[in-house]
């Protein structure tokens, strides 16, 4: 959409600056939106993840060099392989769904910890 | 993100609608996991040339792809104290007669053979570094270590998690040629003709959508089973599930259409990873499988105590590892101390007592409860998290490794149990139409032979998909089996005709979802979605004969009316699509099953009102279906149809082995030795 498609006042409506104040009309993302968490300065794009998957979550990124870009998150298994087989440490970790964070105890201070 | 502020990224592989790649093969193989790696390296050494179709890629595909930690009911092992024979009779007794004893026996016959051939793949299966020396569960002039019985050693805990990579590096090493991205969607058979012999199949690439064609003497199915028949929710379940989302019954839909038998098709049950409510299998506090024999205890520390199969209360957590008085063996035990046990308390193995829910209403146990490995003997402690939890694939990377990124430690933290007193820990269905095709345990599948061969000639099935059998050892073992019969099969037969016409009717199938149009087109999710409503209001427990009819007329409903607007816009739609398309036949297939079985039954998590008689002697037998030319056609085998399982078994498996020569293993036959 176009600034100059945006009625009037509308675009400085928001807080912060004119860029931020852009809106779009974006439909809902689908959820869970993110069964995986690049480190951008870790991951090389070498697409290995892409390579293994088992469901065909990612697509290589268009950038070369990039993480692979997560086009359908909502098909993740949370197998695990794009994390065992990446071939650089800490590029690529799972992020699982808030709703099934599995909570634990810590037994001599009673703490309480989620994933 | 899969657009750049709106802009939509365009498909990064290059598109081939239509375009067509024809090979030929001696042996195909459909379904690329561990059950048809397995396939394909025993083809391959017999001599055969080999193709696997796989939808994902062999790497790592299919619910064992991730990794193993136990190689299940491995009775020809050299500490095991039960033979072939007597475990595949427990087995199957314990399903009521209803496990495929043809499968279990060359599953309980040749597991630790198979792993031995693993081994000489480069799969770690010994305690080489001792780690585990001194331990209760360690043989050690093997150095195997065993799981649940510690007395009578059938099952082995194994070091898996690299096990299928270097399956596929044997593939690539004996030459065999691996179509990845390939989802099967259809079989050739003998001039297009309806139950003749299989000559081959069709595959769709799911990344460029182009079509293959492979015309084969011998075609090995092993693409598992049907899921997302009953739930299904991408919000809820992706992590939950414990097979790949995208097991789509494909097999079952591919054989069903050319009219091979299938059978068992109407047991369903809840399992602890159906509910869309559930944890990460085996990644909360339990104490069954990955877990045996877990402490459980309360919130306030007290420990759950355990009972064996006679109700006495065990002293120690090496008694949890022992049979009971009067019991020679145990098979599984853990879990819940609830849920009914379908088998038999012979068998029963030590579990949590029974009746801790009421103990915990009357205020001797506090809610939540925990695992605490904390406060496990030490080798214990390190045999389930570490090797155990470490090497399974569902637990690796998703529990093991994640959780100790979150900060987890099993010497001083406690993992949460969910809905314990109920079931597993991982949280059971909350309704009985939160069911599963086989997510868990033995479900219906292919009719097969000796041979593991189907009704239709050419046509063998190995792993999951086959009726009445499971585990990662039974897929391996039945997969190096089957690639051998089929192998030796195809040294027999010509070449069929591969059918024009039925090439070109798949085609249309195939591809019809890319012209679907207008506003009332339905996504494959949504489709989905529908089939398992329809399955959850008719097709759930209990089951009458009005109800699966209104099933069968809504499925024909949507097969009619929405099937044929499921829209795809480019290849992964595309596959996704057809896939649903195959779980509407799995769906129609289970109802018509359903419809056949006019009795109920435990074993098959099976109730009819009105016929409520539970396991009456005159419905003890298989209820087989198969597309007839006009109309489905059901049939019925005796209980032990498959006869005497050494007799049957032995010369088969000799000639194998004779075929497929050194590589395979030494070929010799054990001696049990078993008093």
């Amino acid at each position: 959409m176009a600034m100059d498609d945006v009625p009037p006042g509308q675009a400085e409506a928001g807080p912060g600056d004119a860029a931020a104040a852009v809106v779009f009309a974006t439909p809902n993302a689908t959820t869970p939106g993110q069964p995986v968490v690049f480190d951008t300065a870790a991951c090389t794009g070498c697409n290995i993840c892409v390579y293994v998957c088992l469901e065909d979550v990612f697509i290589p990124n268009p950038i070369k060099g990039k993480p692979p870009v997560i086009l359908y998150p909502e098909e993740c298994w949370y197998c695990g392989p794009c994390v065992e087989d990446c071939p650089h440490e800490g590029a690529i970790r799972l992020n699982h769904p808030l709703q099934q964070r599995v909570r634990w105890k810590r037994k001599a201070t009673g703490e309480h910890f989620r994933v | 993100m899969h657009h750049d502020n709106g802009r939509l990224l365009p498909w990064p592989y290059s598109v081939q609608y239509g375009e067509e790649q024809r090979i030929e093969t001696d042996v195909l193989i459909l379904g690329g996991g561990i059950a048809g790696v397995w396939a394909a390296i025993a083809a391959a050494r017999c001599g055969a040339r080999v193709t696997i179709m796989e939808k994902a890629a062999t790497i790592r595909s299919g619910a064992g792809g991730a990794g193993v930690d136990h190689w299940q009911w491995a009775a020809d092992n050299p500490a095991s104290g039960v033979s072939p024979e007597e475990l595949t009779e427990a087995l199957i007794d314990n399903q009521g007669g209803y496990r495929n004893g043809i499968s279990t026996y060359i599953q309980c016959a040749s597991a630790y053979e198979t792993l031995e051939e693993m081994e000489r793949m480069g799969g770690k299966v010994r305690d080489v570094g001792d780690e585990f020396k001194g331990a209760e569960f360690r043989d050690d002039a093997s150095k195997l270590l065993f799981a649940y019985d510690y007395t009578n050693r059938i099952v082995i805990r194994v070091w898996g998690a690299d096990y299928k990579p270097l399956l596929r590096k044997e593939c690539r090493r004996l030459g065999v040629r691996i179509l990845d991205r390939t989802t099967a969607t259809g079989l050739l058979t003998e001039d297009g003709r309806h139950g003749a012999r299989v000559v081959g199949a069709m595959g769709l690439n799911n990344r460029t959508g182009a079509f293959v064609v492979v015309k084969a003497k011998a075609v090995i199915l092993a693409t598992s089973r049907p899921q997302r028949i009953w739930t299904f929710s991408t919000e809820l379940r992706g992590l939950a599930t414990f097979r790949p989302p995208s097991d789509a019954g494909n097999g079952y839909a591919m054989a069903w259409r050319i009219g091979a038998q299938l059978t068992m098709m109407e047991k369903s049950m809840r399992s602890p990873f159906g509910s869309p409510y559930s944890f990460p299998a085996y990644g909360s506090g339990n104490a069954i499988n990955t877990w045996y024999p877990c402490n459980i205890v309360d919130a306030n520390g007290k420990e759950v105590p355990w009972v064996d199969s006679n109700g006495r209360v065990l002293g120690s957590v090496d008694e949890r590892c022992r049979p009971a008085e009067g019991q020679k063996f145990f098979i599984m035990g853990g879990g819940s101390s609830s849920l009914p046990h379908p088998g038999h308390k012979r068998f029963l193995g030590p579990k949590p007592i029974p009746d801790l829910e009421q103990r915990m209403l009357r205020g001797e146990f506090t809610p939540p409860f925990y695992a605490d490995l904390a406060s496990m003997p030490e080798m214990e402690r390190k045999v389930i998290w570490g090797l155990m939890v470490g090497n399974e694939g569902k637990t690796r990377i998703p529990v093991m490794h994640t959780y100790a990124q979150s900060g987890f430690d099993p010497e001083r933290d406690m993992l949460q149990t969910y809905d314990f007193l109920r079931g597993s820990g991982m949280r059971e269905p909350v309704v009985p139409q939160e069911r599963t095709f086989g997510e868990s345990g033995v479900c219906g599948g292919l009719l097969v032979d000796w041979d593991l061969m189907s009704s239709v000639p050419g046509l063998f099935g190995a792993g999951d998909l086959v009726f009445g059998g499971q585990d990662h050892s039974h897929a391996a073992a039945t997969g190096r089996y089957a690639g051998a019969r089929a192998a030796l099969y195809a040294r027999e037969q010509g070449w069929g005709e591969v059918d024009a016409a039925q090439v070109s009717s798949e085609k249309r199938r195939v591809y019809a979802p890319l012209s679907a149009q207008g506003p009332r087109t339905v996504d494959w999710k949504e489709l989905n979605a529908g089939i398992a409503r329809v399955m959850q209001n008719y097709c759930s427990e209990p089951k009458n004969e009005e109800l699966l009819d209104l099933a069968q007329t809504w499925l024909a409903d949507l097969e009619r009316n929405e099937a044929p607007l499921a829209v795809a816009d480019n290849p992964h739609k595309l596959m996704r699509t057809l896939d649903v398309l195959d779980i509407l036949t799995c769906a129609q297939i289970i109802v018509q099953a359903c419809k056949a079985r006019r009795a109920s039954s435990d074993y098959l998590h099976f109730k009819r009102l009105d016929h409520p008689d539970i396991d009456p002697a005159e419905w003890h037998k298989w209820i087989t279906v198969r597309l007839g030319e006009r109309n489905t056609e059901i049939g019925e085998l005796p209980i032990a149809f498959w006869g005497e399982l050494e007799p049957n078994y032995r010369p088969r498996h000799d000639a194998n082995l004779a075929a497929m020569g050194a590589a395979a293993g030494e070929g010799q036959r054990r001696s049990w030795g078993i008093g």
